[in-house]
């Protein structure tokens, strides 16, 4: 490549031979478009945090003024009489920890099946299918079927109807964790303990998930996120109540319905309301979003 | 494990039979327990699309085939078709993927080869945590936010200079409302780009670094090894990851719920009003009481947006399994 023996300098390249002009306005335009790419690159993560940080000072702008004491204590009431948000709040924590509670034992040992049973078998690749497409089917379908098996049967909307769509969306994601942790961990534990003479169910119990329970917590921490937020399903299953009741039989009031209603009123004190708890429950579920990345990365 | 005394194993010997019959007894239980519950999520999928099947089965009934391309709403007359919220739907999904994907590209691009190490990071935490904002948050956003700035400076703009053309004119035509299919396409393209911008990342950082390097060594820019060996090497995973993010705009619900207008007809404007399946279900379900036709006919719509979001998932799976085994 050093000596060139032909006259002309830019006789190694092959093809055509080319003049020295030609090739610097190439290289210059392969400079530009690159550069041009770059810019357009940068300009478009900055638009994408410009959205995050766009929603987040919208909601403590017309959120932060709203929060009080009485937000908490205050059940929800007719406008322009000082109600809070204290039946919703309740109402969401109530839902939202037992359907956690319900799906993750079995979103758990879905994860389990997939990681330590099912191998390549046809019907493990089936499941973890399925559950994949449960993960991104849209929400509101899970309520529609819910209303079809529990509210239109058994006469009305409820908070136990709640609890069971919500329940449905959890599984998935703890599944999807579950997997991806136990499948991260190396054979040779398993093969460690079998070699101890463990049976192969303590061998899970006792160290494949307490090897990996903070993917798992991880994992939890996400769908309660994810379905702390969730309004579709819960439109057709708890329906919302504007009155306190801890009666899970009974419609069940919740903060992102509460929200949807009270953003679509013409009442000033009500949208502030709803501005409020639309900042609180961002600052929930994005609070546990960090919680779980730190769990995770405080294994690493 | 340490704590295993030795002397014991060999005592233990003759008792094994006993305790592999006990262990037998709770392998069988557990395993029993995990493929229940692997069962389960194949029932629950089976009974979704059942019972949306069954719910929908008197409208089905009542208007035959013609209920998928009606363009019909009446309820006074008790006329339902779901030609409108069909059309709502997968216009909006394709027009939020438009302008989705771009962005994402560049995102997914700067965070895996311009970013600087440092940044990369809180950058892409952002970036994964405006994907965790709820459904509901973006919809109250996008009708107390962006829709005045619609309705004020964009509309009117585009209106005044696209609108004027022949032809394209058309689509951008109409009273400038802030509300209506194009601003609901806008909200769905923030709401799934952080998706698709995440899985583009992901299935970037795949690319083994010795191919990158080898086009760096012949002294192709970063856009070059971009476009003609990073893209080409994870072309199906891309497309895979689009996929997801179709099927998410394809199903939501609460964000479009708010900017879209609700209107059962077809407007030739992308600024008029309309619908999506998701959103008429939301929208129009307080109205219907139980047994009524109007409910079936919600709940038809809701089969058929399984439908179509199923199968756009499982073409995207489809299409990531490669990235999903590696």
């Amino acid at each position: 490549m050093s000596a060139t023996t032909s006259p002309m300098p830019q006789s190694s390249v092959p093809g055509r031979a080319k003049d020295r002009a030609t090739s610097e306005a190439l290289g210059r335009r392969r400079a530009r478009a690159d550069a041009i790419v770059r810019v357009l690159c940068t300009i478009a993560t900055i638009l994408g945090l410009f959205f995050l940080a766009s929603i987040l000072l919208t909601l403590v702008i017309r959120g932060a003024g709203g929060i009080s004491l009485s937000v908490f204590t205050n059940v929800t009431r007719p406008p322009g009489s000082h109600g809070g948000l204290l039946n919703p709040i309740i109402g969401s924590l109530i839902q939202v920890f037992l359907a956690t509670l319900v799906g993750t034992p079995i979103g758990m040992l879905v994860g389990t099946y997939l990681a330590e049973y099912a191998g390549e078998s046809r019907f493990g690749q089936v499941v973890r299918f399925v559950s994949d497409v449960l993960l991104s089917a849209p929400s509101i379908l899970i309520g529609l079927f819910v209303y079809q098996i529990l509210v239109l049967p058994f006469g009305g909307f409820s908070g136990w109807a709640g609890i069971v769509a919500l329940a449905i969306i959890v599984i998935p994601v703890v599944v999807r964790t579950t997997e991806d942790m136990l499948r991260l961990l190396p054979n040779t534990l398993r093969e460690a303990v079998i070699g101890l003479g463990a049976p192969k169910w303590k061998m899970i119990v006792l160290v494949c998930w307490r090897a990996a329970v903070s993917g798992i917590i991880t994992g939890v921490l996400l769908a309660v996120a994810r379905v702390a937020g969730e309004t579709a399903p819960l439109l057709f299953t708890s329906l919302g109540n504007l009155n306190w009741s801890l009666n899970l039989s009974q419609p069940m009031s919740s903060l992102p319905i509460t929200i949807y209603s009270y953003a679509g009123s013409p009442y000033e004190d009500w949208i502030t309301l709803a501005w409020t708890g639309a900042l609180i429950i961002t600052l929930g579920v994005l609070g546990l979003n960090i919680a779980a990345r730190s769990v995770l990365r405080a294994r690493r | 494990m340490a704590q295993v005394a030795v002397p014991e194993t060999l005592e233990a010997a003759p008792a094994r039979p006993t305790t592999r019959r006990g262990s037998g007894t709770g392998d069988a239980v557990f395993a029993f327990l995990c493929r229940a519950s692997a069962a389960l999520v194949l029932v629950l999928l089976g009974a979704i699309i059942v019972e949306l099947f069954i719910g929908g089965l008197p409208a089905f009934r009542a208007f035959g085939a013609a209920f998928v391309s009606s363009t019909e709403w009446d309820p006074v007359q008790e006329i339902y078709g779901a030609g409108v919220p069909i059309y709502g739907t997968i216009l909006t999904a394709i027009l939020a993927l438009l302008l989705a994907v771009p962005v994402a590209f560049g995102i997914a691009f700067f965070l895996t080869e311009l970013a600087p190490e440092w940044m990369r990071g809180p950058v892409g935490t952002a970036i994964e945590l405006l994907a965790a904002v709820p459904s509901i948050i973006f919809g109250m956003w996008g009708f107390f936010v962006i829709v005045p700035v619609m309705a004020g400076t964009i509309q009117p703009a585009i209106i005044d200079t696209i609108g004027e053309l022949p032809l394209v004119g058309s689509l951008f035509q109409g009273p400038p409302f802030g509300t209506g299919l194009f601003t609901a396409a806008l909200i769905l393209a923030i709401m799934v780009l952080p998706f698709i911008a995440a899985t583009m990342r992901d299935v970037f950082l795949q690319v083994p670094g010795v191919y990158k390097e080898s086009a760096y060594g012949l002294g192709s820019t970063r856009w070059e090894v971009m476009r003609k060996v990073v893209l080409p090497y994870t072309r199906v995973s891309v497309v895979g990851g689009i996929m997801l993010g179709l099927g998410r705009a394809l199903g939501e619900t609460m964000a479009v719920t708010f900017v879209i207008g609700n209107a059962n007809r077809i407007t030739p404007s992308l600024f008029g009003p309309g619908n999506t399946i998701a959103s008429i279900v939301a929208l129009e379900f307080g109205e219907s009481g139980a047994g009524s036709l109007k409910l079936s006919a919600l709940l038809a719509l809701g089969f058929l947006l399984f439908v179509i979001s199923f199968a756009v998932l499982a073409l995207s799976r489809w299409l990531l399994r490669s990235r999903l085994k590696g």
